[in-house]
């Protein structure tokens, strides 16, 4: 075993403690150290006394300032509610033709709507309203049920094909894959496929424009530009929702398509409903 | 000081020393866990909680198995702006069948504890197979596999039976029925009345429009589920919880 080192005259005294002959000197703690510890034991004391803290046999303390995440995040929605409540209630029976010549409302319900739009639309619209496959691009001027303001706003409230809402909106194309001959079906692709783009095998188009005016005309209209009353699309206008080309078209006629749209009387307020349609209203394509 | 000075005897024993170490760290966590499980303002019973369908738990086995709770959390904060873009803030009671629980702790997506019935099943299987399809600026993985990985549920009542282990009623005739609710929840022309009788407000729906039961089946049963079972037009929670 080493000896210990000498002690001088200045040393502390130690703890006592030795291990292997090293000893410990019994210096006092630094002030600073000691005291912010003596505070955080008070601030503790402090805090489980103004704050929900100690258990009980059925319940906990519940401080003396009365805190609760629950009513705090209701105060919180209550206070904004009521910031808002006025302007809302202008919106929710404004005359949904008149919010874009109102400043303050149309300003208002482009932001809301922008703000609606981005939680409850984007995910299939997209966040920029570009849509997807399938998704319609609301930033164009192409419209299936009618792009003028009251049109957009009953879309919005009721959908589109569900079984939520009795006053959704309601169509279905027949799968043409059962009624029609499999050259029927090639002739009217081919057919469809001239009115805006080239057609992939043009010997088809003239005995697809019989199948077309035969079972595709009382929808989509004589000329193919379709039917808003029924959703039916403009098919002249190059403008696809599941696609332009043979392929994809072969099989809209085959097994037909059925875009389903939730309604959201139920879930959105009408002052948001009218705020999201004016917000799509004015992304470009509103009529 | 004679008392004090005993310390000695611990710190050089180390088997005392454990002993003692556990002692001390076992009357902290009593302190602390123990009233959550007796205190009225944190047991909350929730009207509309039920355990989760053969077909709902198959789902959600696969949730857990794909990661999904890296990036997704189920727990929505009792926050204004989290309010006002996923729904009701989740109440404890929400959670009380998940085993393990899914809260997650980080949102690379969005948070999920409400997303039944928010989307179509169409939505669901489109982003499944491609998210970007949809979502162009999304990061999540295609999970378009699940559509092909049948499954049959031959032994889901097994793994009803685990759960009940670990606290979760499910009773003996669900036990006993559990491979035929597993299956009936994907045919809507099937006798489901049972099974919507064991598990109320269950979806009964060929989730993925293909024929069979697949995966994806399955997480989209789950995911539809995920919020809905708690009818918050007719139960208010209270302020103080």
């Amino acid at each position: 075993m080493a000896k210990p080192p000498k002690k001088t005259q200045e040393d502390p005294s130690t703890t006592g403690h030795q291990w292997d002959g090293i000893q410990e000197f019994d210096n006092p703690m630094p002030r600073w150290w000691l005291w912010t510890f003596y505070v955080t034991i008070v601030w503790a004391i402090g805090y489980s006394i103004a704050y929900p803290a100690w258990p009980g046999i059925k319940s906990a303390t519940t401080g003396l300032l009365g805190w609760s995440t629950r009513a705090n995040v209701e105060a919180d929605i209550a206070r904004v509610n009521a910031t808002n409540d006025a302007i809302n209630t202008r919106l929710a029976s404004a005359d949904l033709g008149s919010i874009a010549t109102d400043p303050e409302l149309s300003g208002y319900a482009t932001s809301a709507g922008s703000a609606v739009f981005k939680t409850w639309c984007a995910q299939c619209h997209g966040s920029g309203a570009a849509g997807a496959v399938g998704y319609p691009n609301l930033l164009d001027n192409d419209w299936l049920w009618g792009g003028d303001i009251e049109s957009i706003h009953t879309t919005i409230a009721h959908g589109i094909r569900n079984e939520d809402d009795p006053d959704a909106r309601y169509s279905e194309m027949p799968a043409f894959g059962d009624i029609l001959e499999r050259d029927e079906i090639d002739q009217v692709v081919n057919y469809v496929m001239s009115l805006s783009e080239t057609p992939q095998d043009a010997t088809q188009v003239a005995a697809g424009e019989t199948v077309f005016m035969d079972n595709c005309a009382v929808c989509h209209m004589e000329d193919g530009t379709g039917d808003r009353e029924q959703g039916a699309p403009n098919l002249t206008d190059a403008i696809w929702l599941y696609g332009g080309d043979y392929d994809t078209l072969k099989a809209t006629v085959e097994y037909s398509r059925f875009g389903v749209m939730p309604p959201w009387t139920e879930r959105l307020t009408a002052a948001q409903i009218a705020a999201v349609a004016s917000y799509v209203h004015q992304l470009g394509g509103g009529e | 000081m004679a008392l004090l000075d005993k310390h000695k005897i611990l710190e050089r024993n180390v088997t005392l020393l454990a002993i003692f170490a556990f002692l001390v760290v076992s009357i902290g966590g009593i302190v602390q866990i123990a009233p959550l499980f007796w205190l009225e303002n944190t047991i909350e019973d929730v009207e509309g909680m039920r355990p989760y369908s053969p077909l709902e738990l198959t789902g959600r086995d696969i949730y857990v198995r794909e990661g999904c709770y890296l990036c997704h959390s189920q727990m929505i904060r009792p926050m204004r702006d989290e309010v006002e873009r996923y729904g009701h803030y989740s109440l404890a009671a929400e959670s009380q069948y998940d085993h393990p629980f899914q809260w997650g702790s980080k949102r690379a997506g969005p948070d999920l504890a409400r997303v039944g019935g928010r989307y179509s099943d169409d939505w669901h299987v489109d982003h499944l197979m491609d998210p970007q399809s949809v979502v162009p600026e999304s990061l999540m993985p295609k999970y378009s596999f699940l559509a092909n990985r049948m499954i049959d549920g031959e032994y889901v009542g097994d793994l009803l039976k685990t759960h009940r282990i670990v606290g979760v009623p499910y009773s003996d005739e669900m036990i006993e029925n559990a491979s035929l609710d597993f299956a009936v929840q994907v045919d809507p022309f099937g006798d489901y009345d049972d099974m919507l009788e064991r598990y109320p407000g269950a979806q009964v729906r060929n989730f993925d429009a293909q024929p069979g039961i697949s995966e994806m089946d399955a997480l989209i049963a789950y995911l539809q589920m995920l919020g809905t079972l708690v009818d918050f037009s007719t139960f208010t929670p209270v302020a103080s919880r």
